[in-house]
């Protein structure tokens, strides 16, 4: 019974995934009408699910249940497997819970508000492929399973934030969004293939072992410890936002409303705290990189919360602020006090989703209020700003306008001098090529010669907040 | 006598190349050239799954020796080919299909399928010759310079015949000199840095389905594990194995700055096939698992990747990726497929690409871990490029016209197809993989490289033939 429940967990959100992609694909897509009332069904039923789960374990006080699916890749001589396998325990429960019940509600948010949108069904779409992935981020208890879901989250995150595609701007940034998931997917990748290269397989029980969370303890050596853990911090600060990819957040909110709330403000940008709250367990064999932790958290969190001061338009600033509670739990994380980081994600997930949704009716709230209680609502006033340009405040107030330079220093000594190396080797290409054919290409690139500023690369120019909708 | 189905499945596309080599009417000739390539695949197909075994027949006899062999390798590479000439011929439609050679495509399917189905040094010698000859003639035909495309292929013929002639397992010194030969023609032949410029060349100035059809079968990894790799010593391949890496990360860094999107799809290619040398010359069974692994992906993923690329080129002439063309809304279907199989190509999961990946990723993270990393960063590359690709062609802008750009039905058919066996050898990667993983662990054994439990090739083992041949073969 409480595997049939878990496999209703898993099966309905692909079962939307699969009905909507597969009418897509045949050109045949659905009613609106049939469209919602298919993802609120399986939403519920996954919600129910899960709830089922959740009063089995209270009732029998089993803290843990594995739905193991078997090899996707079984190499015995080689001692190496794909294993598919999805647990349910207090740390998955809770997360999966919370991402039904906020799916649900945002998903009936969306049906109104992108309702007679022309990419309805690409909303859909892209929504129920963030759903499976998700679920399966959650529920991995593999490092490969994690990897998939990892990745479909990424996919659908890049593809919303690109919704309004028919204007440049969302495309840049959803591409520059999809850049840095993909330096965090090397990362996760890297620590995936070297865990399979350590043990032959990729359960998280061998890194964490195999007591139920938080009480696993690690089997690891502190070198190993280490090592593991900083490539999943590091995929954990591309998907989480911390620094230096925190640049990502703002411009992620080009996306419409339901989807900024759901992927930015709620779910995605917890995935990298939910992944170290995962391997929790091999904090415990390595003090530096708990002190990297903690640090990371702090700088971020210290960061994000000048920056969200300072931001003019309401998504940047929640934005910001989602950063900042993430830099938190990540500290929380750090300083090993996990269930209050698990508490603390899922209290903010909530808080936000709820602020994300009502932002774009925000001077309408205020009007609201104001005339409720017949007067103006008391305004903190603005900070005072040193004249004198140099000075701390001013210095600081800059830097959090400028949002740290974070993205200008990746576009400065990342972007540019990659793009304006291999445009040079373009170059070179070509004169070799004239040289040996003894004629003038037919096709001429539009290359940006040196020392000109005219670089046409959307991985560069990508404004964060352009044209938002 | 034993009924010749292997020949069969190779002879069939030459005698449609015959046939078509008369002018004819363009709609009635890709009739004929859709019609004998579909042949050829359920052929091909019914061959694989119905696991028919390879005899000897009335045509080896003619030349006194058994010139067909198929192995667990070489034997899905046939329906593999096959699959990408008859969807490459089926979504060659428009204007496209005036300017393409459909008996060219048909004498390559037939000289590739040969080529597939033999290891006599001395055949594939000749068949590799011959295969570079039609898309000489249809760049002439284009009133193209040929001179780059000339030189790189008049010296891998030069190396592949006088690396094949000096092959004599009797002489070390000889040996040596004709393995560095057979090396340096199959780094010319897949495109290695230096020798990529005629690839690059080659997208510019042929059609482009032709360019696709000469490279996705990737004949030069075929020749290197047949007759290189057995006889290669230990720092011959890591040095290989290197330049291929290079050339990897390379052609994926500049598939990212690209603005001609056939230059975008030929660095792309590049990379994957590659990292596909990467891993043969790992010469470990994982690693020769995962190269293999992804040379089916490569070939069904990447080839309807520039088959998508294609299909817009036939719509809005030469794609310039420093634009956007905002296509989704005219071709939402195109636009899906043009990304699940620009991330297939990548590894994504779900898909054909991702088991292949990781397979070979380990396997180089085995051999070094910061190799491994480069595998890492060039498959990262390459997924922004695919991705960069998608938003250039497909958003961006709201593109106006007054003509129907929605896929035709023989586009449908290729794009469900090809669809299908991207997921469902993403979502069951078992069988394929394991018959990859048997088809290297095979190949390790009769070359007498199976390796040390430290992961690296017998040194003993160095200089030898195939066991399962014999030296009058040679």
């Amino acid at each position: 019974m409480i595997d049939f429940l878990g496999y209703l967990v898993i099966g309905c959100p692909i079962l939307t995934l699969l009905v909507l992609s597969l009418t897509g694909l045949f050109q045949q897509p659905l009613p609106s009408i049939a469209v919602d009332r298919l993802t609120k069904t399986n939403v519920a039923i996954g919600l129910l699910a899960s709830i089922g789960i959740l009063i089995w374990m209270l009732w029998t006080g089993n803290r843990i249940r594995v739905l193991d699916l078997g090899n996707m890749v079984d190499i015995n001589e080689e001692h190496l497997h794909f294993h598919l396998e999805f647990i349910f325990d207090r740390l998955s429960v809770p997360m999966i819970l919370m991402s039904f019940v906020l799916i649900g509600v945002i998903g009936s948010f969306a049906n109104i508000y992108l309702q007679a949108d022309s990419g309805y069904h690409r909303f859909f779409l892209c929504f129920s492929v963030f759903l499976v992935g998700l679920i399966f981020a959650f529920l991995a208890g593999t490092i490969e399973t994690l990897f998939v879901g990892w990745e479909l989250v990424g996919l659908s995150s890049a593809l919303l934030i690109a919704y309004f595609h028919e204007r440049p701007a969302p495309v840049q940034n959803g591409l520059r969004v999809w850049a840095v998931y993909r330096v965090a997917d090397a990362a996760f990748l890297a620590a995936a293939i070297a865990m399979h290269h350590q043990y032959g397989q990729g359960e998280f029980a061998k890194m964490t072992g195999s007591g139920v969370w938080p009480e696993g303890v690690s089997t690891l050596d502190p070198w190993t410890s280490f090592l593991f853990g900083i490539l999943l911090l590091i995929a954990a600060a591309g998907k989480s936002g911390l620094i230096p990819f925190s640049g990502w957040l703002p411009r992620a909110m080009e996306g419409p409303t339901p989807s900024s709330a759901v992927f930015y403000g709620a779910l995605s940008i917890h995935l990298g705290a939910y992944l170290l709250l995962r391997i929790s367990p091999i904090f415990a064999e390595s003090i530096m990189l708990r002190v990297i932790v903690v640090l990371l958290g702090a700088s971020t969190a210290i960061v994000a919360a000048a920056i969200s001061r300072v931001q003019t338009d309401v998504k940047s600033a929640l934005a910001y602020s989602s950063v900042c509670q993430v830099g938190i739990i990540v500290m929380e994380i750090g300083f090993g006090w996990w269930y209050l980081a698990l508490i603390h994600m899922i209290g903010h997930a909530f808080l936000r989703s709820l602020q994300l949704l009502r932002a774009p009716t925000l001077l309408r709230d205020y009007r609201s209020l104001e005339n409720a209680i017949g007067g103006r609502l008391a305004h903190q006033p603005s900070p005072e700003i040193s004249a004198d340009a140099h000075s701390l405040s001013s210095r600081w107030y800059r830097f959090a306008l400028e949002r740290g330079y974070m993205d200008a220093m990746i576009d400065l000594y990342v972007v540019r001098p990659f793009c304006n190396l291999f445009h040079y080797f373009t170059r070179l290409e070509d004169r070799w090529m004239q040289f040996l054919s003894g004629e003038t290409p037919v096709i001429r690139e539009h290359y940006p010669t040196r020392g000109s500023n005219s670089v046409s690369d959307p991985v560069i120019t990508a404004s964060p907040g352009a044209n938002r909708q | 006598m034993n009924v010749p189905w292997y020949e069969l499945v190779s002879l069939i596309p030459l005698i449609g190349a015959l046939l078509l080599w008369r002018p004819m009417e363009t709609g009635k000739a890709r009739f004929i050239c859709i019609l004998l390539a579909g042949i050829t695949l359920i052929l091909a197909i019914g061959l694989e799954l119905l696991a028919v075994p390879v005899n000897t027949t009335w045509i080896g006899l003619l030349f006194h020796q058994d010139l067909v062999h198929i192995d667990e390798f070489s034997r899905p590479l046939l329906p593999l080919t096959a699959l990408i000439y008859f969807s490459t011929l089926l979504a060659t439609v428009g204007h496209k299909a005036k300017n393409f050679s459909f008996s060219g495509a048909l004498l390559g399917e037939s000289l590739t399928l040969l080529t597939f189905s033999t290891d006599v040094l001395w055949l594939m010698v000749v068949l590799q010759c011959l295969s570079v000859i039609p898309i000489w003639f249809e760049l002439r035909s284009r009133g193209r310079s040929t001179r780059v495309y000339t030189i790189h292929q008049v010296l891998f013929v030069f190396c592949l015949v006088l690396g094949g002639w000096l092959h004599t397992p009797n002489s070390v010194p000889s040996m040596s000199l004709s393995v560095s030969l057979l090396t340096i023609a199959v780094l010319i032949r897949s495109g290695a840095f230096p020798f990529h410029v005629w690839r690059i060349d080659l997208f510019e100035k042929a059609t482009f389905g032709s360019a696709i059809l000469f490279v996705s079968p990737m004949m030069g990894a075929y020749i290197c594990l047949r007759w290189v790799l057995p006889s290669e010593p230990d720092w011959a391949l890591h040095a290989i194995s290197i330049l291929s890496l290079a050339t990897a990360v390379y052609a994926a860094s500049m598939a990212l700055v690209q603005n001609d999107g056939r230059r975008f799809y030929c660095y792309l290619f590049l990379s994957h096939a590659s990292l596909v040398l990467v891993g043969l010359e790992l010469a470990t069974p994982i690693g020769i698992a995962g190269a293999l692994s992804m040379w089916v992906s490569v070939g069904v993923a990447l080839t309807s990747f520039g088959i998508t690329m294609r299909c817009i080129e036939a719509r809005i002439g030469r794609i310039d990726l420093g634009n956007y063309y905002g296509l989704y809304n005219h071709m939402p279907t195109m636009a899906a497929f043009f990304l699940l199989t620009g991330l297939a190509s990548v590894g994504f999961p779900c898909t054909i690409g991702f088991v292949a990946g990781e397979l070979l990723t380990e396997s180089v993270i085995a051999y070094s871990p910061w190799i491994g990393c480069l595998v890492v960063l060039a498959t990262t590359l390459n997924g922004i490029a695919v991705m960069r690709a998608y938003f250039r062609v497909f958003t961006g802008t709201k593109h106006v016209t007054s003509i129907p750009m929605r896929s035709q039905p023989e586009e449908m058919f290729a794009i469900i197809a090809m669809t299908l066996i991207i997921l469902g050898g993403g979502l069951y990667p078992q069988p394929g993989v394991e018959s990859r993983y048997r088809a290297a662990v095979h190949l390790l054994e009769n070359y007498q490289r199976i390796p040390h439990p430290s992961g690296h090739a017998d040194p003993q083992a160095q200089h030898s033939i195939p066991a399962d041949r014999s030296a009058s073969e040679l």
